[in-house]
């Protein structure tokens, strides 16, 4: 290829292809990104745009940043995000690994079909997925009678409930993310399973496992790259989540995208928003780190695989 | 293998149970008679009636198909630039921080994404007076830039797993490099855009959060209107509006994945007829 | 390289024995066709190819064999323009062809991975070269029509790349590269995604071909048998650099160093000294056979000299008796392996080491064919004029 590069390269053409991305990302990506963090550093003012910098105000005003540790308000968002986000990552796993293990299981046929019927509800309306939830949680549905029908029969007269409150709880945002992230788990999982060698299982058989010592030492360790793909492809969005808290959350508690969102919207303090929403992509990096170095190392031991 | 694994068909049950169910109960509730979402009041279209009939509706719609089509042919210009970026130039300056440029906007967070593109049209608004109205324009290029990052992902890993050796082929053959990126690279790339544009037309068409941000007085996107209805609770004529997009989405998705699955099967029996012959 | 020390009594020593060498004079070659000047490529700190010098005639079809890593593909790449050497000149046909683009060169290149356009079907992959020369469309249709049947393809024209078996899209790759009447053609590894039946039929088809286009072929191989039947010379190439260049008899029979004669063909190796030189004849002493032994002498030895001592197994007789010849020594047979049309002989001299001897089962094994069995004491004998003496 270095002879078409190199052409590329000498008439110029070169740095057309990488110059116009690359600016268009510079321009609408990069900049933003950069006022969001000197933003963070600004100082809030009664004027119009609602921050100082430089002049009257200090030129670095940490302020915010103090804030984030002393004002409750926003370590509590940020552990309701975690968590959410946590429980909400392990519950996909817990369900979404059995289902990807199952996809691989079934005939080549049938995989095509329930492979789309996982992808469907991706090309529907997000926001619809979340409202479809809204439907089921509310106080009169008949998925909340039924769910009140069971708890009745099964626990004490005396907790005996008229219905579940369902809507605008943690519980309600973390069953929502479960549902629409879910498909995030399953496909990589997926991919990953469906490329381990049957011929394994079989020799684990071979040499005296039953069915689920297989699975513990044969599939698992295997599939750990695409656990840690599909945890993170829900974990990361999870965490920063606006649309689901909002609409299912609870409000007294809420999740970190709603305190930026209403820092930035409700509030007007354009240096807080930014402070915490820096905050949050750094508690973000960590997780971010970890997946590329996987996907790196997943990337080199295939290449090394291919090459005699 | 030859035991069948209950565990798992029924897990795999019970998860498209707890796919479908909502969508389902959304879509019978869309007949439902009583202006009460959650609770029967007989069969009835009426809800469909009044959706027709709402101006509102259509616009926004229309709003979201251009802004759609305009940000998803754009960002699969652009991704596929960076896509063929990446792939074919090995070294070149700034190389490092260009692939981070591209996979940023995958784990930023949408809300981060929005504050940071409204401040930046403000801010612009300010030093340098464009743009002057917040709204169609900035929707479009905020929903490019994060759209196009996707085609170049796909394009990117499409570009890698080609055998480069075809276009060295094509130029050993005497074709000059434009011929080679028009008759031999970008057909054989071409399923790659396809979906690349696909993906970022859904993605524009779906975008809540970051539209919110970046829109202006009037630009109304049908997600935008679907959310200010939705935050005031469930309302029938969402159901009726979300059963037709499922409905749409439903077809679309099946006619592609039978017109695949033919493809497929015909790729299959023309393989083994290529088998039979090599004797 | 293998380098099977042995001990090992007995033999008469010296006797002379003058089979003049034929070898080492170059083999008959046509009008220098194509000729490689000193040519060097580095990447980054590897170096790939070191000063390679290399005629090859008009016509010939010339193996550039060699491991991997050996700098082969490297020295063929930049003959289709596709690297730039970091030092040296290429010539095609009396054109210096530094600077020239791969897309204006006379040559074509058939891929290792055949690089078949995928979208496109076998008739347009082949017709797809000579879109970028003048002609009309009827000249180009017929030049279509002409390479299909030369490679027997014809009813398979409209096809698509994966409706054919990887045969056959070996063949489509052929006919496109020869579409354009290359004054030089390149086959990267031909053979290698063949299974074995189809490599050997197609290795005689290549041949014909070849002989019925006359262009010139450079083959990239790194299989030695591939390189022996299908070129007319060969050049050993390791580590960057040509070993040597010849015919395939030349490269087989007269190696010139440890490196080409172990990996070309099996051979043991052995550790000798010279202590007479008598003509024709160095006699050399070798510590793993427990004596003195008459060879071949080369050029420009000396006496107390240390060489290698080179012996191919089928260049060695095995019996049962003590055969009367030059060169005899005693062993006992440890391993044998029967092929059927010959045997395999793993023999310890006298010292230990392993010699390997071929025979040939010239009768059947059991009516007293096999010249000897597990544990039997045995004499091996070889031609002063089949040992080779290495100096490097």
């Amino acid at each position: 290829m270095t002879a078409l590069a190199q052409w590329f390269h000498r008439r110029g053409w070169r740095d057309l292809i990488i110059g116009i991305p690359y600016a268009w990302l510079i321009l609408f990506f990069l900049l933003p990104f950069l006022i969001v963090v000197a933003m963070s550093l600004a100082t809030r003012t009664p004027t119009a745009p609602p921050f100082g910098y430089g002049g009257d105000n200090p030129l670095i005003n940490p302020a915010g940043y103090a804030r984030l540790f002393t004002d409750s308000l926003y370590l509590r968002a940020f552990l309701t995000s975690l968590i959410n986000a946590g429980v909400a990552t392990v519950l996909c796993l817990l369900l979404g690994y059995p289902m990807a293990l199952a996809l691989t299981r079934v005939s080549k046929s049938w995989r095509t079909i329930l492979l789309m019927l996982v992808i469907l509800p991706f090309w529907t309306s997000f926001l619809l997925r979340v409202y479809a939830w809204m439907g089921l949680m509310g106080r009169n549905s008949w998925f909340n009678g039924l769910l009140t029908d069971l708890w009745n029969l099964i626990t004490p007269q005396a907790w005996a409930l008229q219905s579940i409150p369902m809507m605008n709880t943690n519980f309600a945002v973390v069953l929502v993310m479960v549902y629409t992230y879910l498909p995030f788990m399953i496909l990589p999982l997926y991919a990953n399973l469906e490329r381990l060698d049957p011929a394994l299982d079989e020799a684990a058989m071979d040499l005296g496992s039953r069915p689920f010592q297989v699975f513990r030492d044969v599939t698992l360790p295997q599939s750990i790259p695409g656990i840690i793909a599909g945890g993170l492809l829900v974990f990361i969005p999870a965490a920063g989540e606006l649309v689901i808290p909002s609409l299912v959350g609870d409000a007294a508690a809420p999740m970190i995208g709603r305190i930026i969102s209403d820092e930035f919207a409700q509030a007007r303090d354009w240096p807080m928003a930014s402070t915490v929403a820096v905050a949050l992509l750094v508690l973000m990096v960590g997780p971010t780190m970890i997946y590329s170095r996987f996907q790196a190392r997943a990337e080199g031991a295939e290449t090394d695989g291919a090459k005699p | 293998m030859t035991r069948r694994p209950v565990f798992l068909i029924t897990v795999l049950c019970f998860g498209f149970a707890f796919f479908y169910i909502p969508i389902l109960s959304m879509v019978v509730y869309s007949f439902n008679g009583s202006r009460l979402a959650t609770v029967w009041g007989g069969f009835s279209t009426k809800w469909y009636v009044s959706l027709f009939s709402n101006r509102q509706v259509g616009a926004a719609l229309l709003l979201s198909l251009q802004i759609a089509l305009i940000s998803a042919t754009m960002a699969t210009i652009l991704g596929a630039m960076a896509g063929i970026a990446l792939a074919r130039f090995r070294r070149f300056r700034g190389r490092t921080l260009f692939s981070g440029l591209v996979t940023a906007p995958l784990i930023m967070p949408e809300v981060i994404t929005g504050i940071s593109s409204l401040m930046f049209f403000i801010l612009m608004a300010q030093w340098v007076g464009w743009p002057g109205q917040r709204g169609f324009t900035t929707i479009t290029l905020a929903h490019i830039t994060f759209s196009m990052v996707f085609v170049t992902t796909v394009v990117h890993a499409r570009m890698l797993q080609m055998d480069r050796a075809i276009e060295e082929a094509a130029m050993d053959l005497g074709a000059r490099p434009w011929q080679v990126l028009r008759d031999v690279t970008l057909p054989v790339i071409s399923p790659a855009l396809l979906s690349g544009w696909l993906l970022a037309f859904t993605i524009s068409l779906d975008d809540v959060v970051i539209t919110s941000f970046t829109t202006g007085p009037g630009a109304t996107t049908l997600p935008l209107l679907i959310w200010s209805k939705v935050k005031l609770g469930v309302t029938p004529d969402i159901n009726a509006l979300a059963s037709l997009i499922v409905l749409t989405v439903g077809v679309c998705v099946a006619l592609a994945g039978l017109v695949m699955n033919r493809a497929e099967k015909r790729r299959l029996a023309e393989e083994r007829l290529a088998y039979r012959s090599n004797e | 390289m293998p380098a099977a020390p042995h001990p090992a009594p007995p033999a008469p020593a010296s006797a002379p024995s003058a089979q003049a060498p034929s070898a080492l004079a170059p083999s008959a070659m046509a009008r220098p066709f194509i000729r490689i000047e000193g040519v060097s490529k580095r990447f980054g700190s590897f170096q790939a190819v070191r000063d390679v010098d290399l005629t090859i005639g008009e016509g010939e079809i010339f193996a550039l064999l060699g491991g991997s890593g050996c700098g082969k593909t490297t020295l063929l790449r930049m003959l289709a323009g596709f690297e730039d050497p970091s030092a040296g000149r290429i010539f095609i046909d009396g054109q210096d062809m530094t600077g020239v683009p791969p897309w204006e060169r006379p040559v074509h290149m058939m891929f290792q991975s055949y690089a078949i356009f995928p979208h496109m079907s076998v008739e347009r992959n082949i017709a797809y070269g000579l879109k970028h020369e003048r002609m009309s469309a009827a000249q180009r249709a017929d030049r279509v029509r002409e390479m299909l049947d030369l490679v027997q393809l014809a009813p398979f024209a409209q096809r698509k790349p994966h409706q054919i078996s990887g045969g056959q899209r070996q063949r489509v790759a052929l006919a496109r590269a020869l579409a354009r009447q290359p004054k030089l053609l390149l086959l990267d590894e031909p053979l290698a995604a063949l299974d074995k039946k189809l490599r050997e039929q197609t290795q005689f088809e290549l041949m014909s071909i070849q002989s019925r286009t006359g262009v010139t072929f450079i083959v990239v191989t790194h299989d030695q048998e591939e390189a022996m039947t299908l070129a007319d010379r060969i050049a050993v190439m390791d580590r960057g650099q040509v070993r040597q260049v010849g015919s395939p008899t030349e490269i087989y029979e007269y190696p010139n160093s440890r490196f080409v004669a172990g990996f070309i063909g099996a051979i043991s190796t052995f550790a000798a000294r010279v202590v007479r030189l008598t003509g024709e004849i160095a006699e050399v002493d070798i510590p793993a056979m427990d004596g003195t032994f008459a060879a071949r002498s080369v050029p420009g030895l000396v006496e107390g000299q240390s060489v290698t001592l080179a012996l191919r197994p089928e260049k060695i007789s095995i019996a049962k008796t003590c055969p009367a010849a030059v060169n005899v020594v005693e062993g006992q047979v440890k391993d044998l392996a029967y092929f059927g049309k010959d045997s395999l002989y793993r023999v310890t001299l006298p010292g230990g080491d392993l010699i390997s001897v071929h025979a040939v089962n010239a009768r059947r094994a059991d009516e007293g064919g096999r010249p000897a069995d597990w544990d039997d004491r045995v004499w091996l004998s070889f031609e002063p004029g089949s040992a080779i003496l290495l100096t490097d």
